[in-house]
């Protein structure tokens, strides 16, 4: 009997005896089709002229017409580089902070107090967005709001902090950090729980306090979590949730506040160029994808911490 | 004997160095805790305040002027109570679909004598790196299924999260012994039997982690009902809420002369009660589910 066909045959025996398992993923399967891979197939529109009336085949082809009119535009160097700022901001901040949450509660022996500590750092997560941004706009507003209040008890005077352009970022990104930080730190903290407590035993013989203990145990045990993390973040640099930015914005701070994401649903879904929005899509994610791919590469390159 | 010597050397000497470092700790660590709470309690004194204080920065600590108007006001609302009742609904339905199609994907997927695995796991964890982006899959939705504005839209096309899936089935693969599986088999029991009278009996804890996520991002997400429906009926509880909130529909959409003036004044009496009213359910719900929550994102954060 041939080889390959007795390969073969068990090959089918083996499938046949989980068929079940086959079955279990059918729905998942049908429902990601549909809605996930024929939208794949839908970026085609970026290279065509479409009319909804003509349908997606039916559309002449435009080839690369509207991408080199996103090129060319001055959105274009405006969507990068706000998408960039407030990626990098957001990156530069809450990056290290759960770090430091994390830390902190390692030391912390007052257990009632850690309890406390982490319960409340973990709720403003719970928020939605658009809450999130509603209390942002009713906290900074110039006549009502609560922070120009208690800054102006100060001496400070912000006017109208959601007006300034060159506001936007930090108001983004120091809201975000107070949303999600502590959030963020739970799997720091839980890499520190599988610290070996002898080799805190063995520190506190040789007499080290525990700022030495933190920097030479705890520390160096988050950096490989920390690498992973970072690239991980790294790989999506380009890429800005749209939700929260698009609350956000107004008249007044849309030169700072006007990203990719959001620029993408004005054009496609507000004024119907679908095919120009499609293209600026497609460019962001086949950019968001090379980045992710090459992070992977040298995550890759400096240890056994890449992704795939 | 013994126990002397141990006890005082656990009553570790504190080193005056340690004493300083605790002191910042505390004090950093009682700093943050305030940051993280003093704006949802201000939300709270500020919706059941006098307006005109809160205005002028007066209401810092304690409620003054005590007043119920915001959340009379509130009641009388009813497109907010109609979103409400929309998100329940498509919470409790987006949750279980949610369940239905990612848990048993995920043990599938745990299992390695699955015959492409490999093939598999690839086809549901690409999404997560590329997709079609907004306007192709709207075209799709809106083109091809004419789902646009209805009840399935909110809860079935974006029913499978790659995420969900890896969570879960790394906890199949960590928490189920293969010999289980081995020893059903012998007793003659079919993959599909085990999976509904074995597997998910032993796995409430990741289901309810898996529930709760689900759950959460339903009550919480605006943005496909902002892209997707078309007839405010529909809307759910968040785009009431930015309607409120972002686009002032409090005061625009009443009439003019001194009933606008005295909207006007409640506006924001109105927008803080909202917000309570709105974000109530999930922070009352949080102190008894976070143990899960954190579970969750354990369970995740072990690569698989």
């Amino acid at each position: 009997m041939p080889g390959d066909r007795s390969a073969g045959r068990s090959l089918w025996l083996r499938i046949r005896r989980n068929g079940g398992l086959y079955l279990l993923m059918i729905p998942a399967m049908i429902i990601f089709i549909c809605f996930t891979y024929l939208p794949m197939y839908g970026i085609v529109i970026a290279f065509k002229n479409f009319k909804p009336a003509r349908g997606i085949l039916g559309s002449e082809w435009a080839g690369l017409r509207y991408f080199k009119k996103y090129f060319s535009s001055y959105m274009f160097s405006n969507t990068i580089r706000n998408t960039l700022v407030i990626s990098i901001y957001t990156i530069l901040v809450t990056f290290p902070l759960p770090i430091l949450i994390a830390l902190m509660c390692n030391q912390m022996y007052a257990k009632r107090f850690k309890k406390f500590f982490q319960v409340s750092t973990y709720l403003p997560h719970f928020i939605s967005t658009v809450v999130m941004c509603g209390m942002i706009v009713l906290f900074l507003s110039p006549s009502s709001g609560v922070i120009p209040k208690l800054l102006g008890y100060i001496g400070v005077q912000t006017g109208d902090l959601m007006g300034k352009a060159s506001a936007f970022s930090s108001i983004y990104v120091w809201t975000e950090a107070w949303q999600h930080v502590g959030w963020d730190s739970i799997m720091y903290i839980a890499a520190l729980s599988a610290v070996d407590p002898q080799l805190y035993e063995a520190a506190v013989v040789d007499g080290a306090n525990k700022w030495q203990k933190m920097r030479s145990i705890d520390i160096p045990l988050l950096m490989p979590t920390a690498v992973v993390l970072f690239i991980l973040r790294a790989g999506s640099v380009m890429s800005v949730g749209f939700e929260k930015v698009y609350l956000l914005q107004n008249d007044l701070n849309i030169s700072a506040s006007e990203i990719i994401s959001t620029y993408v649903y004005k054009m496609g879904l507000k004024s119907n160029q679908y095919s120009y929005s499609a293209a600026i899509g497609l460019f962001n994610n086949v950019v968001n994808f090379i980045l992710l791919l090459s992070v992977n590469f040298i995550a890759g390159k400096m240890g056994d911490t890449s992704l795939f | 004997m013994t126990t002397v010597p141990v006890r005082r050397h656990n009553h570790v000497r504190r080193l005056a160095s340690d004493r300083v470092f605790d002191g910042v700790l505390y004090t950093i660590a009682a700093i943050l805790t305030l940051t993280a709470l003093y704006p949802m309690y201000f939300i709270i004194i500020a919706s059941i305040s006098d307006p005109s204080l809160v205005a002028q920065g007066k209401i810092l600590l304690l409620p003054r002027g005590v007043t119920l108007e915001g959340y009379e006001h509130l009641a009388s609302m009813k497109n907010l109570w109609v979103g409400y009742g929309n998100t329940i609904l498509y919470t409790i339905a987006g949750t279980a679909i949610m369940l239905v199609v990612n848990i048993p994907v995920a043990y599938a997927l745990s299992r390695r004598d699955l015959v492409g695995r490999r093939w598999f796991t690839l086809f549901f964890v690409f999404p997560m790196f590329f997709g079609g982006g907004l306007i192709p899959t709207f075209i799709i939705i809106n083109n091809w299924f004419h789902l646009l504005d209805t009840f399935t839209v909110m809860v079935l096309p974006f029913s499978v999260i790659a995420y969900y899936i890896i969570v879960a089935r790394t906890f199949f693969q960590s928490s189920l012994p293969a010999e289980l599986w081995d020893a059903a088999q012998i007793d003659g029991c079919g993959n599909l039997r085990y999976f509904f009278t074995i597997v998910l009996p032993l796995s409430k804890a990741i289901i309810s982690v898996i529930a709760l996520w689900a759950a959460v991002g339903h009550w919480n997400s605006y943005f496909n009902a902002l892209i997707y429906l078309r007839t405010a009926d529909r809307y759910p509880l968040q785009l009431v809420m930015r309607n409120i909130l972002i686009n002032n529909e409090v005061v625009s959409n009443a009439m003019t002369g001194s009933a606008a003036a005295e909207l006007n004044r409640k506006a924001n009496l109105i927008k803080y009660g909202a917000i309570v009213v709105s974000s109530l359910p999930i922070m009352c719900m949080y102190p008894f589910v976070q143990k899960y929550f954190n579970q969750g994102v354990m369970i995740g954060a072990l690569k698989g």
